[in-house]
């Protein structure tokens, strides 16, 4: 039987981590590639670094990252965050990720995905989703909507309808991220979770609002998610992903155990 | 030195990777001459059937991967390298190399979990494999370790005697055969954390030798 997922989420800016990770003896707290071996020993299944560095020209110092990350961990790690063209993609996959997230980029040039896809397989590709929840219109029927620049522009475009889109285009995951619930600790947005996640035939990732373990445990079971992106609740200390593992266990949902 | 085969299919430098991290020394090939002289060889894969059989086909590393099976080199094929093993895929309808018997298939599209959920295509993600005992490759792996998977086919070897691990996810399946000096398996071990690199510490250790 197939395991649940639980996935970090490492923000990079310029080479460094951007939150305030948990202090740890030896560990070089702002250092993407320790934090990204500590979560991989942890029992981290896959590891997302985001690129949020804002000038291009530092985007090298992103692929050193990526390389030096694939020397040191052994599992699967995508990275995301201003890929916009398929060089973007192929520099990040020859350093060593094993899958990319286009997000902006996709919803103003769809045939990126396919592109992508069709280049390096499905299996690279992975559709991040920014939504936000609307009143439901003859636009977007489902009432969720699809939102580019940290939620400030809403595209009109109805979620579900370009979630099913990317997957014909040749996604081959999703990262579903409600901008509602992001940031708030206060839980997945489920409801969500569970439209797309049923509605569509690839893996979805749910992101957003994960602020302890029970949320986690519902959006895995009733938001039918195959996977939960953490953040905070780890970066902080205030869970261990062992702690979280140990709880959904203790709750019927198969996770991978490596202790 | 242990050959990883270069037939331009996908991502071939995870393996790379993981084995000079466990400090063994490949080089990533389809030079004959290389491949020629080879300890050992890796047949890793990520791409579709189709297209790896006609670039295996078109370097010749069809005829060298047959040559040194014989020659009795040890082995290790991984995910569409286990695949192309066989008589033939389903996948874009590809007649294989035919080393072992049997064919490879895509999962059906109406399976579910224990728990009732529709199970989504590709199999992707970490799962058990129940190795059958006695494989020197699949050696002090714990019990219950997981893998990572990522793969919307999966073989169906026509001699259970040639089955060195199984699966479940809807069906169950070989995600691990083996005989004589080739062995291969349908998860990837160079992403598969500890239990992965020991199955590739294991191999690369490997004298060819199984009761397979």
């Amino acid at each position: 039987m197939l395991s649940k997922r639980i996935i970090p989420c490492l923000d990079v800016r310029d080479g460094r981590t951007t939150k305030g990770i948990r202090f740890k003896d030896n560990i070089d707290i702002g250092d993407p590639v320790e934090m990204g071996r500590f979560y991989y020993e942890e029992g981290a299944d896959e590891i997302v670094f985001y690129d949020i560095t804002a000038s291009s020209d530092r985007r090298p110092i992103m692929l050193d990252v990526v390389r030096r990350v694939a020397e040191t961990i052994f599992i699967p790690f995508s990275v995301g965050g201003g890929i916009r063209t398929l060089e973007d993609m192929r520099d990040v996959l020859l350093a060593g990720a094993e899958k990319v997230s286009v997000n902006s980029a996709a919803v103003l040039s769809p045939d990126i995905i396919r592109q992508g896809a069709e280049a390096f397989g499905n299996q690279c590709i992975v559709l991040g989703m920014d939504v936000k929840k609307v009143t439901p219109s003859e636009k977007i029927p489902s009432g969720y909507e699809i939102v580019i620049n940290g939620g400030r522009k809403h595209m009109g475009i109805d979620a579900l309808w370009w979630a099913r889109e990317a997957e014909r285009l040749g996604a081959g995951e999703i990262c579903l991220n409600s901008i509602d619930a992001d940031g708030t600790k206060a839980g997945y947005e489920l409801q969500l979770t569970r439209l797309i996640s049923t509605q569509v035939h690839i893996p979805v990732i749910a992101s957003g609002g994960a602020g302890k373990s029970e949320h986690l445990l519902y959006v895995l079971n009733e938001g039918s998610a195959d996977a939960a992106l953490i953040a905070s609740m780890v970066h902080y200390g205030t869970y261990t992903i062992r702690q979280i593992k140990e709880f959904l266990q203790e709750h019927g949902v198969k996770v991978r155990k490596t202790w | 030195m242990i050959a990883i085969l270069d037939y331009r299919a996908g991502n071939l430098t995870s393996v790379e990777r993981a084995l000079h991290f466990l400090g063994f020394s490949c080089q990533i090939t389809d030079s004959h001459e290389v491949i020629e002289k080879a300890e050992r060889i890796i047949f890793p894969g990520v791409g579709a059937a189709g297209k790896s059989m006609e670039n295996l086909k078109e370097l010749g590393l069809d005829i060298m991967l047959r040559k040194r099976l014989e020659a009795g080199t040890p082995i290790l094929g991984i995910c569409v390298g286990l695949q192309v093993l066989f008589d033939y895929s389903e996948e874009n309808d590809t007649p294989c190399l035919g080393i072992l018997p049997g064919k490879v298939r895509l999962f059906p599209g109406d399976m579910q979990s224990e728990k009732g959920e529709a199970l989504k295509i590709p199999h992707m993600g970490w799962n058990e494999v129940a190795f059958a005992h006695g494989h020197p490759v699949f050696d002090r792996i714990p019990a219950g370790s997981e893998f990572y998977f990522v793969h919307s086919y999966y073989p169906e070897p026509s001699d259970s005697a040639r089955i060195a691990g199984k699966t479940g996810y809807g069906i169950s399946f070989a995600s691990a055969v083996a005989h004589r000096n080739l062995v291969a398996v349908q998860f990837h071990p160079e992403k598969s954390g500890p239990p992965g690199l020991q199955i590739l510490g294991n191999f690369c250790h490997w004298d060819g030798v199984s009761s397979f």
